[in-house]
């Protein structure tokens, strides 16, 4: 497709940068992802650690160290509701 | 110019675990996926957040799942508009006012996405200083003093910088557009 400089210009605006956070966050999703598997492995070895998680999900997984970022919460909800 | 790494190259890299791949595949798409968002179902800035985020939760633990690596970009967009619709719906039980765009629409969108993103890809193949010049421009919607004082240039310079910055890129697409010289 031939394009001027116009139509260049009018595409280039319809994508403006998601907010720098955003991108951030996604790209912490392989380090969030390896702390769910950690967190899972852990909550299924330590009954004490399971009582925590379903207590007080976002207060257990800052003190077992981890940063109860939105995809963890999520995820490991998830998880304690199909359990 | 840069040479950039297509789609499906990029896909294959985060398959085969290389931890800067998935970085770059978020920095690729994310302003796809926030334009669908926000332009597209005109959501909410916490409600495109949300869709945003599930969207590459999904697409990082989904990946493996994509038949075709060179179909990334489509699996996206197909992506985010169920999630945009399943937020509107949600939305719609608390507040029954609230509309659901017209998805001939959301296609309409889509289809010049596409052309933009293959601008973009352009736009990375000329790299900086062009990249930095139009994006300011087009894409922040910075002013010419702005750009001219973020890039020590005197700003009387930037309207013809981007002027030429847009042939640069024309020529690029121009070029794609003929193929490869046959060998």
């Amino acid at each position: 497709m031939a394009y001027d400089e116009e139509q260049i210009g009018r595409l280039l605006r319809l994508l403006p940068p998601a907010p720098e956070g955003w991108v951030r966050a996604a790209q912490e999703l392989p380090a969030a992802r390896a702390a769910l598997d950690e967190l899972v492995a852990l909550a299924e070895r330590d009954a004490a650690f399971r009582l925590q998680l379903q207590a007080d999900l976002e207060r257990a997984v800052a003190a077992a160290g981890y940063e109860p970022s939105p995809y963890l919460v999520s995820r490991l909800r998830r998880l304690l509701e199909a359990v | 110019m840069a040479v950039e790494q297509s789609d499906a190259q990029l896909v294959a890299r985060c398959r085969a675990g290389d931890p800067a791949a998935w970085n770059e595949l978020v920095e690729r798409f994310s302003r796809y996926v926030f334009a669908i968002c926000s332009r597209g179902y005109r959501l909410a800035p916490h409600d495109a957040e949300d869709v945003f985020q599930e969207v590459f939760a999904r697409a990082f633990e989904r990946l493996s799942e994509l038949r075709s690596d060179e179909a990334v970009r489509p699996w996206l967009a197909q992506l985010t508009r169920r999630l945009c619709v399943d937020r509107l719906r949600v939305l719609a039980r608390d507040a029954p006012a609230t509309a659901e765009p017209d998805e001939r629409e959301v296609d309409d969108l889509l289809a010049a996405l596409d052309d933009a993103m293959a601008v973009r890809a352009a736009l990375d193949e000329v790299g900086d200083p062009c990249r930095e010049i139009l994006d300011r421009f087009f894409c922040r919607d910075e002013s010419y003093r702005t750009i001219g004082e973020a890039l020590g240039l005197p700003a009387g310079t930037i309207a013809s910088r981007i002027s030429r910055c847009l042939e640069k890129v024309r020529t690029v697409l121009h070029g794609r557009s003929r193929g490869p010289a046959p060998s």
